[in-house]
């Protein structure tokens, strides 16, 4: 137990089919990804898990070469359990079962969103932010709490991510589509009015999306970007703001695939000088989804003892992550 | 003007301490947010303050104990309003024992139902923005209420005050939800039921949402 252990990680949830493996010393020493992108319109689960089968054999193989490791240097395999799309999760479920049994080592269940902070804590070496994770399938914010990460907001309807994805493909703009969107944006000079939803701590992006659609035909796309990412934006960044008001952390995290735009990032580091809080952002290769922080949370449940049998290591496609005991935060 | 002390520095507005006509009186500023386009930003403070400004006028008259609204400066984004001196319940709620957050907690039902029948939801609803004082519990901060008698807006109203107390009051969530459903009950009679289960299917319907809520059990 004195040296250093390797953990290999499996991500699975939606479009991305992750291999990545951190060291007990937290280190990441390769993380590789192989994205899904339909032809025409969003992710469709099957044709999803097909990709990630047919990619995880290489996937793998390059992970470990990157990382100069053979697979009998692993000690564990980590999986992500969920949250996600069940056809998508059971396709990297089984290929972790697989080299797990092959390699005769613990499996460890990985909740996706917990990864997702974890990999930011060990980043940015912030030990207890405020977390603002934002992608194309989650819209959460939240801090640790009495042993687990509790939920201080999160959107009652569509993902954030999913809501300007969908706005973007309605446009006729390829994927990715936000990137695209920030461009319009800049040229965009007049705000035009959109359902701006905030309910308590909760945002709703459902009625933004329909609105902004609508208006698609009738107004100059600059603005209409410009509009809906102000107003979208906008909506997260107050609820970040009353969270982290409310929590008094000393510091606001980014993360998740969304986290990479600058026009998000520049409104919450608003909020953070406001508050006196230090703002982070995860690095992109670690903010999207990715095998490496699958693998280091993974690590830091293995320590914990938290490793499942094969014959017992189901996943979840609704895991919530404020279910989930995080026993190494104690 | 008379005097202005700072009192708070909230998420979203600036609260002074001052006087009116020789009471003290609390002057709520809500402040341009730099994280917000310029025209969004006035529009949703604009919104806010005539909205908060006239919600709490009308949920006194339904019999909620609020803050008096003295004045509305709606180029400022500022009310004018009678100070309620006590902090917020949040502070309180972890000292409570189990009897008198149940006895709180169905206060606080009834008069949410008293809101609720009168046609107005206050939008968020938290131990913070509710104030024990001289034997009442104060209701403030309606910028996020509206006027509605709908369903769904009621189920929010409720489903709302339930996460957050999961997320801060956790050791007592289930016993103030209980007792809260109590009072809501015993005010709005039998219309009641459908809110009440559409607070169950909201919850339902969340993006990721347990196996025990899915069921529809309660903890």
């Amino acid at each position: 137990m004195n040296s250093v252990q390797y953990v290999l990680g499996i991500e699975s949830t939606a479009h991305t089919f992750g291999c990545g493996i951190a060291s007990s010393e937290g280190r990441i020493l390769s993380n590789v990804k192989s994205e899904y992108v339909p032809a025409s319109g969003g992710i469709h689960p099957r044709e999803a898990s097909q990709h990630h089968a047919s990619k995880a054999a290489p996937t793998i193989s390059d992970a470990l070469k990157e990382a100069g490791l053979r697979l009998s240097d692993i000690a564990a395999v980590a999986f992500s359990a969920g949250p996600g799309l069940g056809p998508c999760l059971r396709t990297g479920a089984t290929v972790a079962r697989a080299l797990s049994l092959v390699r005769k080592c613990p499996l460890v269940p990985v909740n996706h969103c917990i990864a997702h902070i974890e990999i930011g804590r060990l980043v940015t070496g912030e030990d207890d932010p405020l977390v603002v994770y934002v992608s194309g399938g989650n819209t959460i914010i939240s801090a640790y709490a009495a042993g687990k990460y509790r939920v201080f907001g999160e959107t009652l309807d569509i993902a954030l991510g999913n809501c300007l994805d969908t706005f973007a493909r309605r446009l006729g703009i390829s994927h990715p589509g936000v990137p695209k969107l920030e461009q319009l944006a800049d040229d965009g000079s007049k705000f035009i009015t959109l359902p701006y939803v905030v309910k308590g701590q909760d945002v709703s992006y459902s009625g933004l999306l329909t609105m902004a659609s609508k208006l698609a035909g009738e107004c100059d796309l600059r603005d209409l970007s410009l509009s809906l990412l102000e107003v979208a934006y906008g909506m997260v960044a107050e609820v970040a703001e009353r969270a982290i008001a409310h929590t008094e952390k000393g510091a606001l995290l980014l993360t998740g695939g969304v986290a990479r735009s600058k026009r998000l990032q520049r409104a919450l580091s608003y909020v953070c000088r406001d508050h006196s809080a230090r703002f982070h952002v995860v690095p992109p290769d670690l903010a999207g989804d990715n095998g490496g922080m699958i693998a280091w949370t993974g690590y830091l449940a293995l320590k914990e003892g938290l490793a499942v049998p094969v014959e017992s290591s189901y996943v979840n496609p609704n895991w919530r992550l404020d279910e989930v005991d995080v026993p190494w935060r104690r | 003007m008379a005097e202005m002390r700072l009192l708070k520095k909230g998420a979203e507005a600036e609260l002074y301490l001052t006087d009116w006509m020789g009471w003290k009186a609390v002057l709520k500023r809500r402040v341009k947010k730099g994280y917000r386009n310029p025209d969004l930003d006035s529009y949703v403070r604009g919104l806010r303050t005539s909205n908060e400004a006239k919600l709490l006028s009308e949920a006194r008259r339904l019999g909620v104990p609020t803050p008096v609204v003295y004045s509305v400066d709606k180029r400022n984004f500022e009310i004018l309003m009678s100070y309620i001196d006590a902090p917020p319940l949040k502070r309180f709620v972890g000292s409570m024992g189990t009897d008198e957050v149940a006895l709180s907690f169905s206060r606080i039902g009834e008069i949410v139902g008293r809101l609720h029948k009168g046609g107005i939801v206050h939008g968020d609803l938290t131990t913070s923005n509710i104030i024990p004082y001289s034997g009442l519990l104060y209701l403030i901060d309606f910028g996020l209420g509206e006027h509605t008698s709908n369903v769904e807006s009621r189920g929010v109203d409720i489903h709302l005050m339930r996460r957050a107390l999961e997320s801060s009051h956790h050791e007592v969530s289930s016993v103030a939800y209980l007792s809260f459903v109590d009072g809501y009950r015993r005010v709005m009679g039998d219309m009641s039921e459908v809110v009440l289960k559409r607070v169950d299917a909201i919850r339902k319907r969340g993006r990721y949402v347990d196996v025990s809520r899915r069921k529809g059990a309660m903890d």
